[in-house]
């Protein structure tokens, strides 16, 4: 055997007293910003809050048939397929049966809102990204961070800030969404064809003219590839958002896991999945349908 | 429309991150291949001066990595010249403030390129109303416009079509009257037709010709085919390596090469149709028979043979007698010189 001296078998860390007055450093600071600007936080995002709720309330307060009519009229209109329809409304009345309607519509109205809100921010900060190299390599590190840190690790200050409920439920599921279509976005404006941009060039074409003629319409087909994979990492997110309190089917399958309520896990989870497809199919398809010059191919 | 010429003065054009750094010892004579290897720059347009006449179709023709395509991008500033001048109408575009420039592209120039270029979301009419759209025309005008254009090219029943349900000649029809509904007095193509198979190529050629008949605007036709330059080019510049070796009338390149790599180009030029009579017609008169003397030798050949004579009078526009040509002449000029 040979010696192997102390220093290369025991890692010289940092002392004990000096790791722990970091860590409590670190929480301090946080709090006491939490003190200094929780409440103002919390007030920006009460407008967002009341519109959660008033949207929940009108799903909720939708009669029941009104409410398959009208999801199964936006599903006709994204995806102009009656075979979705059928799938669309099938899915509701079973899900309606099995008496999950309520958390369903819960669901619903935190995706569609999370959903816009990254569109609202991804689309503008991918169009901003890909005028920018230096943004974008400001940009991009951040977006890996947020896809690869854990959940629970940013869920921690989100709860530290504003304590549990809907908005910090709301937040946590953008926060894991909003990376695929910035990326995509920023991507679909970089790979359009730079013989067109100089032809828009030439005709005199302002830099926001390409914009919107030119490069959005363009870019669209990664655009929308982004959209599709922000609503379904957004439902993927249910159920870790009900942790800090989103209510819906995330909430249910929570309750199964700690629970150990098999049925009503593996049902409220298939709820999820139902909804997933859906969402999927009609937005590609809707994606699809703006490229229509794509599919009529000269011989 | 009165079109006006466009003088370029000086250009030069010297791609990399110092360009101007450079341009004294390349006014020194430094090579391009010098300023590559040691300073690891690249030389585009090397002192060119060409004045392009109005209403006039100016070809420059080169090989590729000539410096042609870079040329004509100056002209709209698509590229942004190291040193020198384009003129237009007495204003300097190496000049112009950016939204001077946007107003001088959008009012003054049209291109025509040579992969299209089209956008392929949009459909032969909302294409071809592209140009108009930029300007602000009103979308009623524009669609009136733009239609005119698409019939005018031959591509009438087609306006709902995409570019790529479109063959690659019929797409540039497109490409044309995109430029053409523009209005603009300067028309620019990019080796616009070099994607083109050839019989499709001499079908837009004379496309080209026959509407420049009509609108006699200042064109400015990049190519690297010596067959297409000397058919439409009322005046061509031969570039090599970014500089100008040779300008003049297809005649003057044919028959006087400035130097060994012209004289190599024309070579294989069928001269019948470059030549015309009153180049290489005797003093004198001769026979009841007469051709004009802009008349290509081709033309004066055929006539020849036709009517079994044995001399030709050649007349000026008048149909006064300024000179003779016999079979013998014409067979002799429209064969290429041994060297």
């Amino acid at each position: 055997m040979v010696d192997i001296p102390d220093y290369l078998t025991t890692f010289p860390e940092m002392s004990r007293t000096e790791l722990r007055d970091l860590k409590k450093g670190v929480d301090a600071a946080f709090r006491g910003f939490s003190r200094t600007y929780g409440e103002g936080i919390e007030n920006f995002f009460k407008p967002l809050l009341h519109f959660l709720v008033w949207f929940e309330k009108l799903l909720l307060a939708t009669p029941w048939p009104l409410m398959i009519l009208i999801l199964a009229g936006l599903v006709w209109l994204g995806a102009r397929s009656w075979g979705l329809v059928a799938g669309t409304v099938a899915a509701l009345l079973v899900i309606g049966y099995l008496g999950m309607w309520e958390d369903t519509m819960f669901t619903l109205a935190l995706i569609s809102v999370a959903t816009v809100i990254c569109l609202l921010v991804g689309i503008p900060l991918g169009l901003l990204m890909s005028k920018s190299d230096r943004l974008q390599a400001v940009i991009t590190p951040v977006l890996d961070l947020m896809q690869t840190i854990p959940s629970f690790v940013y869920l921690i200050p989100i709860i530290m800030l504003l304590g549990i409920g809907r908005v910090p439920g709301l937040i946590a599921v953008c926060i894991y969404a909003i990376p695929p279509v910035v990326r995509l976005t920023n991507l679909g404006i970089r790979l359009v064809d730079k013989d067109v941009l100089e032809a828009a060039d030439a005709f005199g074409a302002s830099g926001w003219q390409k914009m919107f003629r030119v490069q959005i319409p363009l870019a669209l087909p990664n655009i929308f590839a982004g959209i599709n994979q922000t609503i379904m990492m957004a439902l993927a997110m249910v159920v870790v958002a009900s942790l800090i309190g989103a209510h819906g089917l995330g909430s249910v399958v929570l309750k199964s896991v700690t629970n150990q309520y098999l049925a009503l896990g593996v049902m409220n989870g298939l709820a999820i999945v139902a909804i997933a497809i859906v969402f999927d199919r009609v937005s590609q398809r809707f994606g699809k349908r703006m490229q229509k010059h794509m599919e009529v191919v000269h011989g | 429309m009165a079109s006006q010429g466009i003088e370029i003065r000086n250009l030069y054009k010297i791609f990399g991150p110092k360009g101007e750094k450079y341009i004294p010892m390349v006014k020194n004579g430094m090579s391009k291949a010098e300023l590559n290897d040691t300073y690891g720059h690249v030389l585009g347009l090397n002192d060119i001066n060409i004045s392009m006449p109005a209403g006039k179709i100016q070809v420059v023709m080169g090989l590729s990595g000539s410096g042609k395509s870079t040329l004509i991008r100056h002209i709209n500033r698509l590229i942004e010249p190291t040193a020198g001048e384009v003129v237009y109408e007495g204003v300097d575009v190496c000049k112009m403030s950016k939204s001077e420039l946007l107003q001088f592209r959008r009012h003054k120039t049209a291109m025509v390129f040579q992969k299209f270029a089209l956008l392929p979301h949009r459909t032969v009419l909302e294409n071809t109303l592209f140009g108009l759209e930029i300007q602000g025309v009103d979308r009623k005008e524009a669609v009136k416009r733009a239609e005119r254009w698409i019939t005018r090219v031959g591509l009438e029943g087609f306006e709902d079509h995409y570019p790529n349900q479109l063959s690659g000649g019929m797409q540039q029809r497109v490409g044309l009257a995109r430029a053409l509904a523009n209005d603009a007095d300067i028309l620019l193509m990019d080796e616009a037709f070099s994607a083109l198979d050839p019989l499709i190529r001499m079908d837009m050629q004379t496309v080209l010709l026959d509407i420049q008949q009509e609108l006699h605007k200042t064109v400015v036709f990049i190519t690297h085919d010596l067959d297409e330059a000397l058919r439409l080019g009322d005046q061509i510049a031969i570039l090599r390596d970014g500089a100008v070796i040779q300008k003049g009338t297809g005649q003057d390149i044919v028959l006087k090469p400035a130097d060994a790599y012209i004289a190599d180009f024309v070579k294989e030029v069928n001269r019948g149709r470059v030549i015309r009579a009153e180049t290489v017609m005797r003093k004198g008169q001769g026979g009841d028979q007469s051709v004009p003397k802009s008349a290509l030798l081709e033309t004066v050949a055929k006539r020849l043979s036709e009517s079994g004579a044995d001399e030709i009078t050649v007349v000026d526009d008048g149909g006064q007698p300024v000179g003779v040509l016999s079979l013998h002449d014409v067979i002799g000029a429209m064969v290429t010189p041994s060297v």
